[in-house]
């Protein structure tokens, strides 16, 4: 992205099956829209998670594969020159002072707005964090959940907590950049692929890693940096080892994340919308798809391309104030796409 | 009444619910829980991706083996003791009657 910033009409933030279908409705009412999703691809879940498996309830489809229809809403939103971000978080919302919605994403790229969609299905994904009371304050301090920088450990000394393929490829790949690794893991077998348990195994012997198993890191030790974890074995009680980081490398999870801190109002980890427009207590901003929730509420794709298309025709008065508007069916007008906005 | 079966769920303050549930409906333990409004909030929708339907069995009940997806997702939960599971993954069942269970710690 060369541009100094984003220019929409509405700005969708999660790009799965409902954020991709709200471009279509949008379009057919001459708005353009611009998607910002944290996964390196459209489609969200479907993608990211079962892009192989059929579903069954999308009128119309009686099975359709859930990449396949990504594949479909990616073309049936062609004509419309949607605009992407992907591999970004959107990280804060602020309202500038022409009225337009201003959104930064964890990486500094700036989206403005007349209007904003939440389509975060899940939420975003984010690492599980052990329930280790102190962890927080020492995030960036001797904590860190993604290897970013295999560099910065290396002659350090550094405990992984966790049992599954990133645990261990991470182990594997630090064992012989690091002057000391200690691997913890809850149980005595690991779930990753066998040949990785092997390689693990191996580095174990031979003293490149220290394998603790059936414990767990329960506590975290250090004045302005971490200095030493505290691990309580199954039967053997606890033991503090020094290390300069730990890293529990226990998986993603989905979160709400930064959209908690937007001023919407919240219920049980969803945004609380009204009926009529899918609209939230912020006017301007809709939520749509599985990341809203209302009286009623079901978390189905079908569902949600109702929301998006209600919650279009709503948007339409707050990015054209005055404008009146006509509703055509598709089989009369047919489509009329728009093309890409220059770019400067 | 011969289709639907009882269950005790004892929520994070120790306070036991007997939920009725009904066993043709294709349910599993987290959507009932849901459905009675406990504190469980099948986060990713019963696939096995969250564990924020975690339970402890503790009933004697023979219940479906765990499959892969469910292994590796307590692999990475907290709080996982022997008898965890995740709720979305036990389907309400007639040979379940009387199962009783207990939610597991938020975050685990």
């Amino acid at each position: 992205m060369d541009q100094k910033f984003i220019e929409t009409d509405i700005l969708i933030i999660g790009a799965g099956p409902v954020g991709l279908f709200a471009v279509f409705e949008a379009g057919l009412l001459k708005m353009r829209c611009h998607l910002i999703d944290v996964l390196p691809q459209p489609g969200g879940q479907l993608t990211e998670i079962y892009p192989k498996k059929p579903i069954y309830d999308i009128p119309g489809y009686p099975s359709v594969l859930a990449g396949d229809l990504v594949k479909n809403l990616m073309k049936q939103i062609e004509p419309f020159s949607p605009g992407f971000t992907l591999g970004e978080r959107a990280e804060t919302l602020e309202r500038n002072a022409d009225g337009r919605w201003r959104v930064t994403t964890d990486r500094g790229h700036v989206h403005l707005a007349r209007a904003i969609f939440i389509a975060g299905g899940l939420g975003s994904f984010e690492p599980r964090k052990p329930p280790i009371s102190t962890i927080e304050q020492y995030e960036g301090k001797g904590v860190e959940y993604f290897v970013r920088n295999p560099e910065e450990f290396q002659g350090k000394s550094i405990v992984i907590a966790g049992g599954g393929d990133s645990a261990l490829d991470w182990a594997i790949y630090l064992a012989n950049e690091v002057r000391e690794l200690t691997l913890v893991h809850r149980r005595t077998e690991f779930r990753g692929a066998l040949d990785s348990v092997e390689k693990m195994q191996h580095l174990a012997d031979k003293g490149k890693i220290k394998l603790v198993t059936n414990a767990q890191v329960v506590g975290l030790q250090g004045a302005d940096h971490l200095e030493s974890v505290e691990i309580q074995h199954d039967t053997e009680g606890s033991f503090q080892i020094s290390t300069d980081y730990f890293l529990p490398l226990f998986g993603l999870t989905p979160k709400l994340g930064p959209i908690g801190d937007w001023g919407l109002s919240i219920d049980k980890g969803a945004v609380e919308v009204n009926t009529l427009d899918y609209s939230t207590n912020v006017p301007g901003i809709y939520a749509i798809g599985d990341i809203n929730t209302y009286p009623g509420k079901l978390k189905l794709i079908l569902c949600g391309f109702h929301e998006a298309t209600l919650a279009c025709q709503s948007a339409f008065n707050v990015v054209n104030p005055g404008k009146k508007l006509s509703f055509k069916y598709t089989t009369v007008t047919g489509i009329e796409g728009m093309p890409a906005p220059a770019t400067t | 009444m011969s289709d639907t079966i009882s269950i005790t769920v004892i929520d994070r303050d120790d306070k036991p619910h007997r939920l009725e549930a009904p066993t043709d409906m294709g349910l599993n333990l987290m959507e009932l829980c849901k459905s009675y409004e406990l504190p469980v909030q099948g986060t990713c929708g019963g696939m096995a991706l969250c564990a924020s339907c975690h339970v402890y069995v503790l009933s004697s009940h023979t219940l479906s083996e765990p499959s892969d997806d469910e292994l590796a997702m307590l692999d990475s939960a907290f709080f996982v003791q022997d008898n965890s599971r995740l709720g979305c993954q036990i389907k309400i069942r007639e040979d379940l009657e009387g199962l009783e269970v207990k939610l597991a710690p938020e975050g685990g």
